[in-house]
């Protein structure tokens, strides 16, 4: 037990969520990150489907990477993701009905989310199923934090409201404040995206190069 | 057969890599299709469920506090417009009404509000910004006023277009009338403010094409119910309250 969380494992799982942020630092998954954000509720649901998405194809191809052919191994990653999603929005439609409209397209789209890729052709190749799993959980996380701090800005700045509920008070608005219309568009997800990155970036100063 | 593969066997042969894709993609299809057909009496009870709650939540149930089947059947009558006569409608409940619509088959939900007053659904379909849009309207008896509404989208963007399936957007038709002073069907979407008439309703911030969809939707939708005999209201030029007025001399 002590082996499956040893300080390397540790450091497998908690790298991701900060010092290298599958968003912020490897700057995988971005065209999700400005899709799915305008809001909290589908941020915060994309980024558990992703973390589940990762954690399972990276199980997966651990367990495969010795019998993979070397020449096709993209196409049985590809593969391997493909079927597990469908089967995720499948059992979701059966059984969560009502999460599977709420996430309509984007649980098709994950399966061309680059962070799974990514992830399986860097680490899953080389590494064991746990040390898999872990570096697929903490790349999802990671993935999520972001989504949650770019939707937690948009949907208060451009709603006013936070997981649907109204937060700024309605005095603020009589006294001339207004919703910002910009935080709706996707162009202002980019920009939350760098000012993220650029905050990281200070906080973190080895990364500055 | 993939375990005999495992040692001594060269992983980047040619002949390994086709029987190994083969192998592969035989066993994902077997499993997806298998997967597939298992569930699908499960999703397709989800899916006409949906399409009820959807009708009731036009009426203004609360499609998630009530039994939905139960509800459906105590307060919803299936019909079909034929020749500008509403008759009964035997066959299977339809789960989405797009080809219905296409083939000319216009069902009529005749039905009760949550506040019991009498009412007619009708079903639309039209198109979004990235997909299908489509929708419930719920009429008051009269034929002329909007009593309800539920929309909702393949695949709008979250946030953004998506937001045609909140309450709140869908509240706001409730009282508009269907028609102008001309006598034409003239309910439709604004962009957000810009509402001046009765029947025009303010838009989604930010998703201006699903906004001009949803209208289109409801204009054209109710259109061709109006001109296949569903109501004559429309065809006369008259005020809403004159209306109302003849409505009740005739009776």
């Amino acid at each position: 037990m002590s082996k499956l969380f040893s300080s390397e494992n540790k450091e497998i799982f908690l790298n991701p969520l900060n010092a290298n942020n599958p968003i912020a630092v490897q700057v995988l998954g971005i065209c999700s990150a400005l899709a799915v954000t305008s809001q909290l509720e589908p941020a915060i649901v994309m980024g558990l489907s992703v973390t589940a998405i990762t954690a399972f194809s990276n199980v997966i191809i651990s367990l495969l990477r010795k019998t993979i052919p070397n020449r096709i191994r993209i196409i049985v990653q590809l593969v391997v993701v493909a079927a597990l999603v469908t089967i995720v929005s499948q059992v979701l439609k059966a059984f969560a009905y009502d999460v599977s409209v709420q996430l309509s397209v984007y649980v098709g789209l994950i399966i061309t989310n680059c962070i799974l890729m990514g992830r399986l052709e860097a680490f899953a190749m080389q590494n064991g199923p746990w040390e898999s799993f872990l570096d697929g959980v903490g790349n999802g996380l990671g993935y999520a934090l972001i989504l949650v701090i770019v939707g937690f800005v948009r949907e208060l700045l451009g709603f006013g409201t936070l997981l649907g509920f109204q937060v700024v008070p309605q005095c603020l608005y009589d006294w001339g404040y207004q919703n910002n219309g910009m935080m709706t568009m996707p162009a202002m997800s980019l920009i939350i995206v760098g000012c993220v990155i650029w905050v990281h970036r200070s906080f973190n100063k080895e990364e500055q190069k | 057969m993939a375990n005999d593969k495992k040692k001594g066997l060269d992983t980047n042969g040619n002949i390994y890599t086709i029987v190994y894709a083969a192998v592969m993609v035989v066993i994902v299809a077997f499993l997806l299709a298998f997967i597939s057909s298992a569930l699908k009496p499960k999703q397709d009870a989800n899916v006409e469920n949906d399409t009820k709650g959807q009708i009731l939540a036009a009426l203004g149930f609360d499609r998630k506090a009530v039994d939905v089947q139960k509800t459906f059947a105590e307060n919803v009558t299936d019909k079909v417009l034929n020749n500008g006569q509403l008759e009964d409608y035997d066959g299977p409940f339809l789960s989405s009404y797009g080809t219905a619509l296409k083939n000319g088959d216009l069902h009529v939900f005749v039905a009760k509000t949550a506040t019991g007053e009498d009412a007619y659904v009708l079903p639309v379909v039209g198109r979004g910004l990235w997909g299908g849009l489509w929708g419930y309207i719920a009429l008051d008896a009269t034929k002329t006023k909007v009593l309800g509404t539920y929309f909702y989208h393949e695949s709008e963007t979250a946030g953004l277009g998506a937001r045609i399936g909140d309450r709140d957007f869908q509240e706001k038709f409730i009282g508009k009338p269907v028609c102008d002073a001309e006598g034409n069907v003239a309910l439709t979407v604004v962009k957000d403010g810009a509402a001046k008439q009765d029947y025009e309703v303010n838009g989604v911030t930010g998703a201006t094409l699903t906004s001009k969809g949803v209208g289109a939707m409801c204009t054209e939708g109710l259109a061709v119910y109006y001109l296949a005999g569903f109501a004559a209201q429309c065809e006369q030029p008259c005020q809403q309250t004159e209306c109302d007025t003849t409505e009740v001399e005739q009776n």
